[in-house]
C-alpha cells in the first residue's frame, strides 16, 4: 500500500516535472528561421557545387583543362574541353560542365586540381523542375561572376586550325 | 402555440449558433494547437496566412473541402459514410445544455449533465464503426482499443462527475454552476478536479490516452481510410470534443459563469479555453500510453481515487447537512 | 475454447511497414497478429539495396570515399574513419597525431548527433514529439560545427588517407566547448521530460528484454549490446585510433531492456564529450596530412580487417588488394544487419505499441542493412 501511494505520487510528480520543461521552453524565443524571408549566412567552407576559382591576377580562371578533376570524380560529372592557347603549350579550358544532380560532393575534385582552379560556392538554393536545371555550367557561371565584378567576360582561346579540340571527358566512366 | 413558435425559433437560432460555434471553435483550436505546439517547440508555428497564419486553418479546410472523397474498395459502405456522421451529430447535442451565461443557453433540462454524458459516450461507437467499416487493420485495431479505453475512463469519469452532482444536488448545470458563486468547486474538491482532467483527456483520445489513433503505431487508428472532408469530420469533432470536456469542467469545477468585471460569457469561455490549453500542453509532453497500462492506470488508480473521493464526499455532506 | 460452428480463431497478418511511421527507412516487417499480440515476426529487408559493396570493386580507392558516408547516414564520419583506415594498413600510411585528434574529435561529435537524432525519433515512436524538436536543436549546433569544418551537414566525405584536408581553428575549438557545455545543460531538462517521466519509464521497463547471451549469439553490438550488460566497445577493447589516450568509461545496462539500451545511449553522449573535451585539451600540433601520399593509390597484395566503434556497434571493412588501383573486393560489415536480427526473439508475445519501442530502441538505419 506505501510503495503504491508512493509510486503514484512519484509518478504523478514527473509528470508535472515534465510540463514543468514545457512551460519554460514556450515562453522562450523561437530558435528556428523563417526562410524564405530570412536566410541564414553559409559558413565559408560550405560545399556547394564546384565553380571556378576567379583569379584576382588574372580576372578569370586558371584550368587548364587537364581533366584531372573529370578523371577522380567518383560519379564522373566532369565534362571539361580545352583547347591549346596559340603560341603556347599549355592548354585552357573552353567549357566546363557539372551534372550537379550526382555530384557527392566529395571535394575530391577540389583537391586534386593542380592549379588549384576550383572551388566550392555557396549555393545552396538548388531546387529545379528537371533534371536538365541541375546541369550547370560552370564557365557561364564565370561570365557572371565577372560582369557582376565588372571584370572583362573570359574569352575562350580560338582553336587552332591543326590541333582540333579533344574530345570531351567521357562522363559516367572514371579513368583510373 | 405561442409557446412552440417562441420555442421553435429559440431552438432554430441555438442551432444556427451551435454549428457556427462549432466550426469557429474547431478553426481556432487547430490554429491556437499549432501555435501551442510550436511554442512549446521553440518554433514560430504557421506564420503566412493572414496574421500570425490565422487563416490557415481556413485555408486548410478549403483544402479539405476539395479533395476526392475517396471510398477505398471493400469497404462496409453504409457503416463506413455513416461513421462520421455519428462522431459528429451527438457533439452537438452537448451544446443544447451548456449554459455559456444565465441567460445564453439553449434548453436549461433538469438532466443536463447526463444528457452530455450520454451522448459524448456515443463517440466510441462512431469510433468502432469506423474502424470496423473500413477494412483495414490497423483501423480495426484501433477501434478496438478505443473501445477498451472507453471501459477504463468513462467509469471514473462518471464516479467523479457523481461528487459533483451529490453536492449540488442537481443534474441541471445552471444549478450547479450558480451554487458556485462564492467557492468554485476546484477549491473544495481538487482530486475531483484532477481526475476529470485526466479523464476528460482520454475522453477526447488525445495524447498521452490517443491510443486508438496512435500514429507511430498504427498510422493513423480508426480514420486512417478516411480522407477528404469525412476526415475533417472526424477532425472537427475531436477539437469539439475537447471544447465539451473543457466545458463540463467548467460548470463542474470552475464556476462556470462567475467571475468579476467581465460579461458572463467571456469568463466561460475564458476558462474553456484554459483549459484547452492544459490540454494542448499535455499532449505536447507527454509519451503515449500503452492501452493495456491506461487500463491498469484506470482500474488501480482512477477508480479508487475517484471512489474515496465520491465516499468522503457523500460523508463530509451528511455530516455537514 | 468452445466455438460456436463456423467460427475459427485465427491469426492474422499485419505489415509493419514498408512505409510506416516508425520504421525509419524502407524495412517491412510482417507481424503474424493474435489480437494485439505478435505470434511472430519478420522482417523483411533489400528494399534501399544500393550495392555498395559492388560499387568498391569499380572505382579507385578514393573514389570509394564518398559511399562511406552513405552507408550510414547518420554516423558518416566513423564509417569515413573504418574505411581510411584499411587504406591506411594496407599501403602502410601513418596518419599524424593532430589528424588522428580532429577525426576523433569529429567523429565523437558525429556520434552524439546520432545519438541525439535517436532520442528525438524515439520519443517519437513513443508518442511524445516535443523531445524530437528538442534535439534537433542540440544537434543543429553539431550540424554547424562540422559544416564549418567539413563543408556538409549530412553524407560527410571529409577523411583523406593520411589525414584530413582542412585544419581545425580556434572557433572550431571554441564552438565545440561551447557546445558542450550547453548540451550538459539540457540534461536536466531530459531528464525531467523523459527519462524520469512516468508514462516513459512504463513504456520502457522491462520491456523487450533482451539476454546477453542471447546477444553475443545473434552477434549484436553496440549500445544495444552494452545495455544488455557486456562491456564491448571496440574503443576500449580492440582501441583504434588515438583512443587509448583519453579516459572514458563504457556505460552499460543491468537488464538489458528498452530503457537501459536508453540509458545506455544517453551516458554515451556524455562520454563523448568527455572525450572531446580531453582531445581538445591535449591537441598536439603538427601536420595534418601524412607526407608522400600517392595521388594514385596502389596498395600492395594483401588483405586487411578494420573496425570501429559507430553509434550502432561494430562496423567493420574487410578490403582485399590485388595491388591494382581498385580493391579487389570490399566487405562491409555493418552493425544493424546483426542487431536486427534479434528483433524477431524480442517483439516475440508483445503488444504492437511495444514492438515499436523494441524497434525503436535498437536503433536502426535501414540503408545500412541493405547497402
Ligand atoms: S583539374 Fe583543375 S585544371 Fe584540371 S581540368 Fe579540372 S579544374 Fe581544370
Ligand atoms: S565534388 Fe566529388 S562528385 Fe562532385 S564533381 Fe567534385 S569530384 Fe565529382
Amino acid at each position: 500500500m506505501k510503495a503504491y501511494v508512493k509510486e503514484t505520487l512519484t509518478g504523478f510528480y514527473s509528470l508535472l516535472a515534465g510540463l514543468g520543461v514545457t512551460i519554460r521552453y514556450f515562453v522562450k524565443p523561437i530558435v528556428t528561421v523563417q526562410y524564405p524571408r530570412e536566410k541564414i549566412d553559409m559558413s565559408p567552407r560550405y560545399r556547394g557545387h564546384t565553380e571556378f576559382l576567379l583569379d584576382p591576377e588574372t580576372g578569370s580562371h586558371r584550368c587548364n583543362a587537364c581533366e584531372n578533376c573529370a578523371r577522380t570524380c567518383p560519379s564522373g560529372v566532369i565534362t571539361v574541353t580545352g583547347v591549346k592557347v596559340p603560341g603556347t603549350k599549355k592548354k585552357r579550358a573552353v567549357t566546363y560542365v557539372l551534372d550537379y544532380s550526382l555530384c557527392s560532393l566529395c571535394g575530391l575534385c577540389v583537391e586534386v586540381c593542380p592549379t588549384n582552379a576550383l572551388k566550392f560556392s555557396n549555393e545552396y538554393r538548388l531546387a529545379g523542375y528537371s533534371r536538365q536545371d541541375m546541369i550547370i555550367d560552370v564557365m557561364a557561371r564565370l561570365k557572371a561572376q565577372q560582369r557582376a565584378l565588372g571584370l572583362p567576360e573570359e574569352v575562350p582561346p580560338a582553336p587552332e586550325a591543326e590541333a582540333p579540340a579533344p574530345e570531351a571527358a567521357k562522363s559516367g566512366e572514371a579513368e583510373s | 402555440m405561442q409557446f412552440f413558435l417562441a420555442e421553435g425559433a429559440r431552438l432554430g437560432l441555438g442551432l444556427i449558433g451551435v454549428i457556427s460555434l462549432v466550426a469557429v471553435n474547431a478553426l481556432f483550436l487547430i490554429w491556437m494547437e499549432r501555435k501551442v505546439s510550436a511554442h512549446i517547440q521553440l518554433r514560430p508555428g504557421p506564420m503566412e496566412v493572414g496574421f500570425h497564419g490565422a487563416l490557415q486553418t481556413i485555408a486548410d479546410a478549403l483544402k479539405l473541402i476539395g479533395k476526392e472523397l475517396i471510398t477505398p474498395e471493400d469497404v462496409d459502405k453504409l457503416i463506413y459514410l455513416l461513421a462520421p456522421i455519428v462522431m459528429f451529430l451527438p457533439v452537438l447535442v452537448s451544446f443544447l445544455v451548456i449554459p455559456f451565461s444565465p441567460t445564453l443557453l439553449i434548453r436549461d433540462l433538469n438532466v443536463g449533465v447526463l444528457l452530455i454524458f450520454a451522448f459524448s459516450t456515443l463517440t466510441v461507437l462512431a469510433i468502432l464503426m469506423a474502424g470496423w467499416a473500413s477494412n483495414n487493420k490497423y483501423s480495426l485495431l484501433g477501434a478496438i482499443r478505443s473501445v477498451a479505453q472507453n471501459v477504463a475512463y468513462e467509469i471514473p469519469l462518471l464516479l467523479t462527475a457523481m461528487s459533483i452532482i451529490l453536492m449540488a444536488g442537481s443534474f441541471q448545470p445552471s444549478v450547479i454552476v450558480s451554487q458556485q458563486a462564492k467557492v468554485w468547486n476546484i477549491f473544495v474538491q481538487p482530486l475531483a478536479f484532477l481526475l476529470f482532467i485526466i479523464c476528460g483527456t482520454a475522453e477526447t483520445n488525445r495524447a498521452p490516452f490517443d491510443i486508438p489513433e496512435a500514429e507511430s503505431e498504427l498510422v493513423a487508428g480508426f480514420h486512417t481510410e478516411y480522407s477528404g472532408m469525412r476526415f475533417a469530420i472526424f477532425f472537427l469533432a475531436e477539437y469539439t470534443n475537447m471544447f465539451i470536456v473543457s466545458a463540463v469542467a467548467t460548470i463542474f469545477f470552475l464556476g462556470g459563469w462567475h467571475g468579476p468585471f467581465l460579461p458572463p460569457v467571456v469568463w466561460f469561455l475564458l476558462k474553456v479555453y484554459a483549459l484547452i490549453f492544459l490540454m494542448m500542453w499535455f499532449r505536447w509532453t507527454f509519451p503515449r500510453l500503452r492501452f493495456d497500462q491506461l487500463i491498469t492506470f484506470a482500474w488501480k488508480i482512477l477508480i479508487p481515487l475517484a471512489l474515496l473521493n465520491l465516499i468522503v464526499t457523500a460523508f463530509v455532506l451528511k455530516l455537514v447537512r | 475454447m468452445m466455438l460456436e460452428k463456423g467460427l475459427e480463431e485465427r491469426t492474422f497478418y499485419l505489415n509493419l511497414g514498408p512505409q510506416h511511421p516508425s520504421t525509419h527507412g524502407v524495412l517491412r516487417i510482417v507481424l503474424e497478429m493474435d489480437g494485439e499480440f505478435i505470434v511472430t515476426a519478420d522482417p523483411v529487408i533489400g528494399y534501399g539495396h544500393r550495392a555498395h559493396e559492388k560499387m568498391a570493386e569499380l572505382r579507385t580507392y578514393q573514389q570509394y570515399l564518398p559511399n562511406m558516408g552513405r552507408v550510414d547516414y547518420l554516423h558518416a564520419l566513423a564509417y569515413n574513419q573504418c574505411y581510411c583506415m584499411a587504406v591506411e594498413k594496407l599501403a602502410g600510411i601513418t596518419v599524424p597525431e593532430r589528424a588522428e585528434f580532429i577525426r576523433v574529435i569529429t567523429s565523437e561529435l558525429n556520434r552524439i548527433s546520432s545519438h541525439l537524432l535517436w532520442f528525438g525519433a524515439y520519443l517519437l515512436d513513443l508518442g511524445a514529439f516535443t523531445p524530437f524538436l528538442y534535439c534537433f536543436d542540440d544537434r543543429e549546433q553539431i550540424l554547424d560545427l562540422l559544416d564549418r569544418l567539413t563543408g556538409s551537414r549530412l553524407t560527410y566525405c571529409f577523411y583523406r588517407f593520411g589525414g584530413v584536408p582542412v585544419d581545425i581553428d580556434d572557433d572550431f575549438i571554441a564552438g565545440c566547448r561551447a557546445f558542450s557545455q550547453r548540451l550538459r545543460s539540457r540534461w536536466d531538462d531530459y531528464d525531467n521530460l523523459v527519462t524520469k517521466n512516468v508514462i516513459f519509464i512504463h513504456r520502457t521497463r522491462d520491456v523487450g528484454i533482451l539476454p546477453p547471451e542471447m546477444a553475443l549469439q545473434y552477434g549484436v553490438t553496440g549500445p544495444t549490446l552494452r545495455g544488455s550488460g557486456i562491456p564491448y566497445d571496440i574503443r576500449k577493447s580492440e582501441p583504434f585510433s588515438v583512443y587509448p589516450l583519453f579516459d572514458f568509461e563504457i556505460p552499460i545496462g543491468e537488464r538489458g531492456d528498452v530503457m537501459d539500451r536508453y540509458l545506455v545511449r544517453l551516458q554515451e553522449m556524455e562520454q563523448s564529450l568527455r572525450i572531446i573535451e580531453q582531445a581538445l585539451d591535449k591537441l598536439p600540433n603538427g601536420p595534418i596530412m601524412a607526407e608522400k601520399v600517392p595521388k594514385r593509390l596502389k596498395p600492395p597484395e594483401g588483405e586487411v580487417y578494420t573496425a570501429v566503434e559507430t553509434a550502432r556497434g561494430e562496423f567493420g571493412i574487410y578490403l582485399v588488394s590485388k595491388g591494382d588501383v581498385k580493391p579487389y573486393r570490399v566487405k562491409l560489415r555493418v552493425p544493424c544487419f546483426s542487431n536486427l536480427s534479434v528483433l524477431p526473439e524480442l517483439i516475440k508475445d508483445t503488444m504492437v505499441a511495444d514492438a515499436v519501442a523494441i524497434l525503436g530502441s535498437i536503433d536502426l538505419v535501414i540503408p545500412e542493412i541493405d547497402r
